[in-house]
């Protein structure tokens, strides 16, 4: 793709973040932060491409690597996502 | 058919992006839109956080196929077919992620979560260090160069900045993380000439960032790896305990920049929509921890806080009459109460009071009592953080009110029931312009008709380091002691009293 159609979905991007980020209740700001944690790490998509990738070893190796810290944060920023949700609770009546 | 023809464009090099894997990319960018979209309510939460998992889910199911490990035969030069044992490396290393992911979720204490998210930033930060360094290692791969492994120009730049960005996310966060777990002091380092030496790296890193569009070679980029690293120490060293909440709301932000910095390396939708949604999300929080410390970002990032306040505080320190009292006034004050305003700090989450606090709640409200918690945005150790807590210990999300939403209650209120906060219950915010926490939105506790202040003792001081006139008011009853001892005497004066 295009420099300027990858820009263009980033600044887009941008926008949509600040709007939908100004409308989570303050409640809920720890939770947002684990999962924008979590999602933040597909960066795996690199990751992955990088370890599947022939002609380097090294570029191979660094690129497991990241598979593995990235998934301890998708996995990790989830769970504990969801951990948090789950107390949530209304007034029982 | 779908898969074969996607594996045979994968196998067949780099050039065409799939268009099906385009549009999957796609479609997990918005999953992860409505992934935050469902935190507008704590009602529609969980189903975001399930957006989110489906959107991961396709983002690394659709990489796994057009990405698969392929086995190179010699003889006939080609690919000839799936390498099952690189495969099976991949898998093993997103299950080694995945098992220690989900016990650490499991295991950590809610308290100590501002200490997981900083360890999360820096693995996020490492990882985009590995994957841009994979990346300048084996251009080719990620479709970045041409037939002679010169990389493209806009590619260098993206590189640079995604390697600087997540250099300074992990060291800035690796600090977060030992300040905030106490293997560090809380007390900014101040190192001299830091201003200097801080911004001299900072247009060293630009420097040669700009240089790599002329030169590729190893040291340019490395050297920006270090002198990256090295910047996200220095810049995080100097900020004070107090001030965490915003240092942790930021590099959530550089986590996300250094995310969508890969994505435009990669030209993949996904990576720029969820950086530039994360990007956004840590630069708002930050801004608004900023805005309930009355503190600039600037002077946040410039560090230093905590360790001139604490100099200034011995300075006022006159003896004013004060009145002492005991669980059982307290007890007997809220139950003939209408309303009682819980004002929890972090001082009750470090005593682990939340459980006998809420407990005290639910008696009250047996008795009538309209009881209401105030949370005050930095009333933990980073945004939000409050809020989990008391949902942790089981207090319904419709008695936790934010400081603007109650501020006006607390004049109706019978009783204010101070715990584990000081400074932001401090009226000279808002009255004493020589106060270091002037201009500071604070709960107005002292408009209630009494206010009972929960405390260690007498003589320690907030974080800000400045006396709480809020103690010597005619209307206002110390309560001195361990947060958690007290509320449990006054549960069990409650308990007792039968009135």
């Amino acid at each position: 793709m295009d420099f300027i159609a990858i820009f263009s979905i980033f600044i887009l991007a941008c926008f949509v973040g600040y709007f939908v980020v100004w409308s989570v209740t303050p409640a809920l700001h720890t939770p947002l932060m684990s999962v924008t944690n979590a999602i933040s790490s597909v960066i795996i998509v690199g990751a992955l491409i990088a370890s599947a990738a022939a002609g380097s070893a090294s570029s191979k190796w660094l690129g497991l690597a990241a598979v593995v810290m990235a998934s301890i944060n998708i996995f990790g920023g989830f769970a504990v996502t969801a951990r948090m949700l789950a107390m949530y609770k209304k007034k029982e009546r | 058919m779908e898969i074969q023809s996607i594996l045979a464009a994968a196998a067949d090099g780099h050039g065409a992006v799939n268009p099906w894997a385009a549009i999957a990319y796609l479609v997990a960018g918005v999953l992860f839109i409505l992934s935050l979209r469902g935190l507008s309510s704590p009602a529609t939460a969980q189903s975001g956080n399930r957006f989110g998992m489906i959107g991961m889910t396709i983002a690394v199911v659709t990489t796994l196929l057009t990405h698969m490990p392929m086995k190179f035969g010699d003889a006939t030069n080609s690919y000839t077919g799936v390498d099952p044992v690189g495969l099976i490396e991949i898998l093993a290393a997103i299950g080694i992620g995945a098992v220690i992911g989900i016990v650490m979720a499991r295991r950590i204490a809610m308290t100590a979560m501002p200490q997981l998210v900083a360890a999360f930033h820096s693995l996020v930060g490492l990882a985009a260090v590995a994957v841009a360094a994979a990346a300048y290692l084996n251009p080719q791969a990620f479709g970045i160069a041409d037939a002679a492994g010169q990389i493209f120009t806009v590619s260098r730049i993206e590189m640079g900045l995604g390697i600087a960005i997540g250099a300074i996310t992990f060291s800035g966060s690796v600090i977060a993380f030992l300040k905030l777990n106490g293997n560090m002091s809380g007390s900014p380092i101040m190192l001299p000439g830091r201003h200097i030496i801080n911004l001299g790296t900072l247009a060293a890193i630009i420097g040669l960032v700009a240089y790599f569009t002329f030169d590729q070679s190893p040291w340019v980029f490395w050297t920006v790896t270090g002198l990256s690293f090295a910047i996200g120490f220095l810049l995080i060293i100097p900020i004070g305990g107090a001030d965490m909440p915003v240092v942790v709301s930021m590099l959530n932000s550089y986590s996300g920049w250094a995310a969508a910095a890969m994505g435009f390396t990669l030209g993949n939708t996904a990576m720029i929509i969820t950086g530039a949604l994360v990007g956004s999300s840590g630069a708002i929080l930050s801004y608004i921890m900023c805005r309930a410390m009355n503190r600039s970002f600037i002077s946040v990032i410039a560090g230093g806080f905590g360790a001139e306040a604490s100099a200034s505080g011995g300075g006022s320190k006159e003896q004013r009459p004060w009145k002492p009292g005991s669980a059982d006034d307290a007890a007997f004050l809220m139950s003939q109460a209408d309303t009682v305003i819980i004002v929890p700090g972090y001082g009750m989450a470090v005593a682990q009071a939340q459980h006998a606090l809420r407990e005290m709640g639910d008696l009250l409200k047996k008795e009538g009592v309209t009881v209401k918690y105030a949370i005050h945005p930095v009333a933990g150790r980073m945004p939000g953080h409050m809020n989990v807590l008391l949902a942790e210990a089981n207090v319904p999300y419709d008695e936790v009110f934010e400081l603007e939403d109650i501020n006006g209650e607390f004049a109706q209120a019978d009783v204010a029931f101070v715990i584990g906060a000081n400074d932001v219950t401090n009226p000279s915010a808002k009255t004493d312009k020589t106060s270091p926490i002037y201009g500071m939105p604070v709960l107005d506790v002292e408009k209630a008709k009494t206010v009972l202040f929960v405390k260690r003792s007498m003589g320690g001081v907030g974080y800000a380091g400045v006396d709480n006139d809020v103690f010597y008011m005619d209307q206002t009853m110390m309560l001195l002691g361990d947060a958690k001892k007290m509320t449990d005497d006054i549960v069990k004066a409650l308990n007792g009293g039968g009135h």
